[in-house]
């Protein structure tokens, strides 16, 4: 979680109050929602529920990383979740298929099919990059044309059918477990970790966080701005693209529609979490923290045995709430400097 | 609004003016911004009003037309004691102003744009055939032929300030207020405007003609007043006037007002070696066929007024605007800007008028200033404790208040924070640095500080280029002068002794 270093000065705990406000609301809410799910259920505070969780959130939790790049320089990206379809089922095609399925496939060696299937992600996010940078189509439109497209690629390529073989490295990624613990987990942990490392220490995460600030600046200090917009998108297509092997393994199918639920959450995640729409403030353990809420407010919610359609509902509210939040926190912030 | 009759409305005595102020006197925070201005003006007249920024005329036109309620004195329309309290006020009064930035909708028909938020309605819906005929009617009465459909962005400036002008007419302004009217208009399009504003002046209306323009006052005034320092120099007819006398009048020549600034002796030498070059540059828009060349140790500035296209000539110089035409050399090899990032990498920087296009207000000093010289002390790690250091030692030297490298930036003073903006492009002297407004909105003690810090980089080599709309700034700093007027080079100084006078009645 990005705690910058606030020099004492005028109105001190109001200053700070309001500056750690995106960061401070969400653990408040995990913590609450924690104590009332574990006093409402007997077997939600459980090691094995807590894994769940995590197994769940998973996926998500890769998507929502590459996320957390575009919206910290205040893009969009609304294409994630048909990418991560999109690259599941291309993994799916250069895999040989039972014959018991009716759908086209090229049977390559794993590691081939691994490797290509990462550079479709890459063209994917590339395509993306270059109508966002070069062409100036704000992210937004983009990647919502960007969305369909990859759903016309899922389409094209299963047919109304299902894919159920994958490349035995991805199948152990995507559904193994080690010491009981999923290797998605692991997985998914390693992106956080690497993403944390790239965007607080590194001079590219510093631009990132410096063009989501204040791009003008950015571009008047001779940073590529376009170059640093053009990376995060490709980034984000890249880890949606990864997410979609490992999910299209985890849930042991490829097929139409199959992440259609994953984009909102993703964005409710990386929003939850106190990233700002607006860019430049947040980061990887704000992301975390979105992941958290969301995935123990479902796994609750069904422990509570709570009607299922009221569900959504619940859903919905928790994430205008924190929409509620994120814009507030801005304006305090703005206010206080 | 009404205190008291004195000779009814509609007396028609010539000598009675239609607008009379009297007295008026306007602080903000305890400085003065007007003092004990007497203004009048009289029905069929065109005024022109000329001084300075921050001479007190867009003070007294906002008083004028009802945007400050605020102020000492007393104003009279057509006699009657009047104090408005709103824009709409002096509207209700026959007072109209059409601002330099036109308040038009280019995505609007001309139609549309006339009748901007009084659409004529027929039940419930929008009236188009009364609207556009009526709108018409309106343009042709200026002697327009325009199709009230078109769309406004598609038509030239001139025209847009035109429809503007008609539409402050229609709601019933006797007395229009025009401020900067001629400053994007080509020479035809500056006479059409004259033309309608002479049939005006024959209908009886009152036109205040505010302008940096003084050839353009000369031509048009009826008479002129000349505002100083917050007071109304003179009110003389125009005939007894010449540019010369104005701008004596302007800036105070040969008066106990003289100071800091009011002239300068050039010493442009061109045997220095050159730095930057542009040869015919122009964008396609507001910015054609200027040459300039940029010497190592010389200062060059560039003055003109508002609009005059300098702020365009910094954006192309740092490749921020792409050239349509004209080609640019640094250190003698051409080279093209795709991106500001290529334009500092050949060591060309930049410091844009306004610091919050170049800051980042929620971030520490620090950051603000590594931001552009972090690829060369990082390769692939940032370095914060290598940042702190460099900041620390420009703040020690920039004399930057607090003392801090971690303050967030927005606590700074302004002139503090000009001094950060400053500090980005230190640690690594850049070929040429471009400073657009460099003292604008400091105090004096912050002006002086920018003022050496410059003057220190010119020492050190660095090929500099200033540019301004005070010509304090210009005449403190500058070496060598160019002056631009509406987009182009108009005249340059390279040595000998220059005074405001030379850059105000070149521009």
């Amino acid at each position: 979680m990005t705690v910058s270093v606030d020099v004492a000065g005028k109105g001190g705990i109001k200053r700070f109050l309001a500056e750690q406000m995106r960061n401070i609301a969400p653990i408040f809410t995990l913590l609450a929602l924690i104590l009332f799910f574990s006093t409402q259920s007997p077997v939600f505070f459980s090691v094995a529920n807590a894994l769940n969780i995590m197994g769940n959130a998973s996926i998500t939790g890769i998507i929502a990383v590459g996320l957390t790049f575009v919206i910290l320089t205040a893009e969009i990206d609304l294409s994630v979740a048909a990418i991560a379809n999109a690259i599941g089922i291309t993994m799916a095609f250069f895999t040989a298929q039972p014959d018991y399925v009716n759908i086209a496939y090229i049977a390559l060696p794993g590691g081939v099919a691994i490797i290509l299937t990462l550079l479709a992600a890459f063209g994917l996010g590339s395509i993306t990059a270059f109508g966002v940078t070069k062409i100036g189509i704000p992210s937004f439109i983009m990647t919502l044309a960007m969305m369909q497209i990859a759903n016309g690629v899922s389409a094209l390529l299963v047919r109304g059918q299902i894919a159920y073989e994958f490349p035995d490295l991805i199948t152990t990624l995507g559904s193994g477990t080690i010491y009981g613990v999923r290797w998605s987990i692991i997985v998914c942990i390693l992106f956080f970790i690497v993403a944390h490392l790239v965007l607080t220490y590194t001079r590219f995460g510093r631009y990132v966080y410096m063009v989501g600030g204040n791009r003008e600046a950015a571009e008047y200090s001779g940073v590529n701005v376009k170059l640093i917009i053009a990376s995060v998108m490709v980034i984000c297509a890249l880890c949606s693209g990864i997410a979609g092997m490992l999910g299209v393994a985890y849930f042991g199918s490829a097929q139409q529609n199959g992440f259609d639920d994953f984009l909102l959450t993703a964005i409710a995640a990386v929003v939850v979490g106190g990233t700002s729409l607006f860019g430049g403030r947040g980061g990887i353990g704000n992301t975390i923290i979105g992941l958290l809420v969301l995935g123990v407010l479902n796994n609750g919610l069904d422990l509570i045995n709570i009607d299922s359609f009221l569900k959504i509902l619940i859903r919905g509210l928790i994430l205008l709430i924190a929409l509620v939040i994120n814009v507030y926190a801005q304006k305090l912030k703005e206010g206080a400097t | 609004m009404t205190d008291q009759q004195s000779g009814g409305a509609n007396a028609p005595s010539g000598s009675q003016p239609l607008l009379d102020m009297k007295g008026v006197t306007k602080t903000f925070g305890g400085i003065a911004a007007l003092q004990e201005v007497d203004f009048s003006i009289a029905a069929g007249e065109i005024h022109g009003l000329v001084g300075e920024n921050g001479a007190g005329k867009s003070t007294m036109m906002k008083i004028i037309a009802g945007v400050y309620s605020g102020y000492d004195g007393e104003m009279r329309v057509a006699g009657q004691l009047v104090h408005f309290r709103s824009a709409g006020d002096a509207l209700a009064a026959g007072i109209g102003m059409v601002h330099q930035e036109l308040s038009i909708v280019p995505d609007l028909s001309v139609a549309e744009n006339v009748f901007l938020g009084t659409q004529p309605v027929r039940g419930g819906m929008v009236d188009w055939r009364t609207m556009n005929a009526q709108a018409k009617a309106q343009i042709s009465s200026l002697g327009l032929d325009i199709d009230p459909t078109t769309r406004m962005g598609s038509l030239p400036v001139g025209l847009q300030q035109l429809i503007e002008l008609s539409r402050v007419l229609f709601s019933g302004a006797r007395v229009i207020i025009l401020d900067e009217p001629t400053s994007a208009l080509s020479p035809p399009e500056v006479e059409r405007l004259f033309t309608v504003l002479r049939r005006l002046r024959a209908e009886g209306r009152s036109i205040i003609f505010i302008s940096h323009f003084l050839d353009d006052v000369l031509e048009i005034s009826d008479r002129v007043t000349v505002f100083r320092n917050g007071r109304k120099v003179i009110t003389e007819q125009t005939s007894a006037l010449t540019k010369d006398s104005i701008i004596s009048h302007m800036i105070g020549r040969g008066s106990v007002d003289m100071h800091m600034g009011e002239t300068t002796v050039l010493c442009g030498d061109d045997t220095k070696t050159i730095a930057m070059q542009a040869d015919g540059i122009g964008d396609g828009r507001n910015l054609a066929n200027v040459s300039l060349t940029l010497r190592k140790g010389e200062i060059t500035g560039v003055y003109g007024f508002m609009g005059c296209g300098q702020i365009e000539l910094a954006r192309a110089l740092f490749g921020k605007i792409a050239l349509k035409s004209g080609r640019l050399k640094l250190g003698g090899k051409q080279v093209r800007f795709s991106s500001t990032a290529t334009a500092r990498a050949a060591g060309i920087a930049y410091v844009p008028e306004s610091r919050r296009m170049m800051l980042f207000r929620t971030e520490p000093v620090y950051k603000n200033i590594s931001i552009s010289i972090l690829d060369r002390i990082s390769r692939l790690f940032v370095k914060p404790g290598t940042e702190r250091q460099i900041a620390n030692a420009h703040v020690k030297d920039l004399q930057i208040r607090p003392q801090s490298t971690d303050i967030i930036l927005g606590n700074l003073s302004g002139g503090n924070q000009q001094k950060v903006a400053l500090a980005k492009w230190l640690t690594h002297l850049p070929e040429v640095l471009i400073l657009s407004e460099p003292t604008r909105g400091m105090d004096v003690g912050a002006k002086e500080d920018v003022i050496r810090i410059v003057k220190s980089l010119r020492d050190r080599g660095v090929a500099i280029l200033v540019l301004s709309t005070e010509p304090e700034t210009i005449l403190t700093l500058a070496d060598r002068v160019m002056v631009m007027k509406k987009g182009s080079v108009a005249r340059e100084f390279t040595q000998g002794k220059l005074e405001k006078a030379d850059l105000l009645s070149a521009a």
